[in-house]
């Protein structure tokens, strides 16, 4: 099994992101670099809308995660409410 | 009364298609292969554009609504670090010349890859990757123009920013970037999707971005963070892209897989050599280093790209050629590149200088196999001899640069660091040289495309002699200010002047 990665700018709302990865992901590392947060997992990570909808108190749309992005490796699977990392192999 | 019904709102699969999709038509009066002539001449076989799907299903309505936000953040902050004094607020100016090598180098590189893309966007006939390339595009030449205007502000007050559109095409590392991009533009758009979908995006801007723009931050750089972090919120975007075309054009037919293997060794292979100048700033012209070259590659070239491969096994996809010896010159290539850039330092538009004791240390725990056996003992030499005889230490031969990557061969061969890379090859009358198995091979495949590339040492020979200066003066660089050492630097003076200002009580 492969390692999936994916890296936000550290900011307000990356903050509650990652706090939804967090507790949805609890096998994630996160590692806090100068400006970014990196965040590894084994095979698979899952980013779901209901938790960052959760601890932002608002409305979240998946998609606003473009803003926030810095990096990602594995295969993105995305639907209304949770965005994927998968590696098979 | 009319009773108001919120329209239903559609999912994003429904609505990715109706966005993308349903844009297309079949022709009617003229046929597939006349509106799209570079289609096939590659040899690769698609036969249902309909099964390529954008995974982030991005739409151009949502795709104007996030960049636009990307856009208003971006220029908030370059508007506060122009009003805050912010080229004063970098550890120290030494870092400049890292922002300078970037301005030259990358940027005009952002603006081929925005013309590549909209070229490739009109001869894909699937719609899906044309609107996907399309966004790609946009995305490009908003890199181009935000690095440029970032770095505006460092122009007003330091040397050696001014000439990075000449030196784009004339200056002998710029040409490096400019031939990658001359090369994947004037292939077509499947290898063109390869060379900069995978190569430049997945492999090279994640070591290009992300370790490099941590470090721009760790040294107070404002600037270049918010440009950085800016591009790279794309570049997630632009490396999913260029791996579902991979994978897309790997499962549409199995006689694409040779095709696509040929490529990836070949564009691996370029990235490689080009991301060279990226390994030397981060190791060598960050006064703050986050991690060396050497640990970045490990982290986003072998990890990541293991993965990657791993991935890729199951339709008969292995490493690209060259894969293990990219890992071992990866312990050698930011120095000899370093010692060559120090030594030609009168044809540099940024300043060098040779690491510090400090620095030195530093280099050594981050490569214990090779820094203090082969390099740091060549750095001693030549501060020594600086010392001794008051005068700097240059090499006032030219270099011999490799017919593809157009580097100077200046590497050493694999498993043998003190051995210079001597080779050559014969071609309709001329003889050609590389710095590399790997750049001889591409040039073997494809020999008339590099024959006749433009090669800035030979130009300089050519073109002026013995007129440096003249040579300078083309190539856009002001000896005295642009070059040399930083230290007894305009840009040194200016930056020590300035701070004290910033501390004095009036």
């Amino acid at each position: 099994m492969s390692k999936v990665f994916i890296a936000f700018q550290a900011n307000e709302d990356a903050r509650q992101i990652i706090e939804a990865i967090e507790q949805d992901n609890p096998e994630a590392i996160v590692d806090h670099q100068p400006s970014m947060v990196k965040i590894d997992c084994e095979g698979r990570l899952d980013i779901r809308r209901e938790t960052i909808e959760e601890l932002m108190g608002r409305d979240f749309d998946l998609q606003e995660l473009h803003l926030h992005l810095i990096t990602l490796a594995g295969n993105v699977k995305e639907d209304e409410d949770v965005f994927s990392l998968v590696r098979e192999a | 009364m009319d009773m108001k019904v919120p329209a239903e709102k559609l999912g994003l699969t429904e609505k990715y298609h109706l966005l993308t999709r349903d844009l297309a038509w079949d022709p009617s009066y003229r046929t597939n292969k006349e509106i799209h002539p570079y289609g096939d001449f590659e040899g690769i076989k698609i036969h249902d554009w309909d099964k390529w799907d954008d995974p982030f299903r991005m739409t151009v309505d949502s795709y104007w609504k996030y960049q636009a936000e990307k856009e208003r953040k971006y220029y908030a902050i370059i508007d506060a670090h122009a009003q805050n004094n912010g080229h004063l607020n970098i550890t120290d100016a030494r870092y400049l010349s890292a922002l300078k090598l970037f301005l030259q180098a990358i940027s005009p590189a952002e603006y081929a890859a925005h013309r590549g893309f909209a070229r490739a966007a009109r001869e894909y006939e699937g719609v899906g990757m044309a609107v996907a390339a399309e966004m790609q595009a946009i995305d490009e030449i908003r890199h181009a123009q935000t690095q440029i205007h970032g770095l505006s502000n460092y122009n007003k007050f330091y040397n050696g920013f001014h000439g990075f559109t000449t030196q784009r095409d004339r200056m002998w590392y710029g040409t490096v970037p400019r031939s990658f991009f001359d090369d994947a533009m004037s292939a077509g758009p499947f290898e063109f999707i390869i060379a900069i979908g995978f190569s430049f995006e997945y492999v090279l801007t994640n070591l290009l971005f992300v370790p490099f723009m941590s470090g721009a931050a760790y040294n107070g750089d404002l600037a270049t963070v918010t440009f950085g972090f800016s591009a790279q919120s794309d570049e997630a975007r632009h490396m999913t892209l260029g791996l579902e075309c991979i994978k897309f054009m790997l499962e549409q037919d199995p006689d694409n897989i040779p095709i696509v293997q040929a490529w990836l060794d070949k564009w691996f292979w370029r990235g490689m050599r080009l991301l060279g100048l990226v390994g030397t700033m981060m190791d060598y012209m960050l006064p703050k280093r986050v991690m060396s070259w050497q640990e970045a590659w490990k982290i986003y070239g072998e990890e990541n790209g293991e993965a990657l491969f791993r991935d890729l096994a199951r339709y008969g996809i292995r490493k690209p050629k060259g894969w293990e010896t990219a890992a071992e010159s990866a312990k050698h290539v930011p120095h000899q590149i370093m010692l060559g850039m120090y030594q030609w330092r009168f044809g540099t538009a940024f300043h060098v200088w040779p690491p510090s004791d400090e620095d030195m240390d530093w280099l050594s725990e981050k490569y214990p196999d090779t820094f203090d056996k082969y390099y740091r003992p060549r750095w001693e030499y030549i501060k020594q001899r600086e010392a001794e005889t008051g005068e700097p230490h240059l090499n006032m031969g030219l270099p011999k640069l490799c017919q593809t990557c157009q580097l100077p061969t200046w590497s050493t061969e694999p498993g043998e660091p003190e051995k210079l890379v001597q080779r050559e090859i014969e071609f309709d009358g001329e003889t050609y040289h590389f710095c590399s198995e790997g750049c001889q091979d591409i040039f073997e495949h494809e020999p008339e495309k590099y024959a006749g590339a433009w090669m800035p040492i030979q130009g300089l020979i050519r073109d002026f002699g013995e007129d440096v200066p003249g040579w300078m003066e083309w190539v856009n660089l002001i000896p005295g200010k642009d070059n040399m050492s930083y230290h007894g630097s305009e840009d040194e003076q200016n930056f020590k002047a300035w701070k004290a200002q910033t501390t004095a009580s009036s």
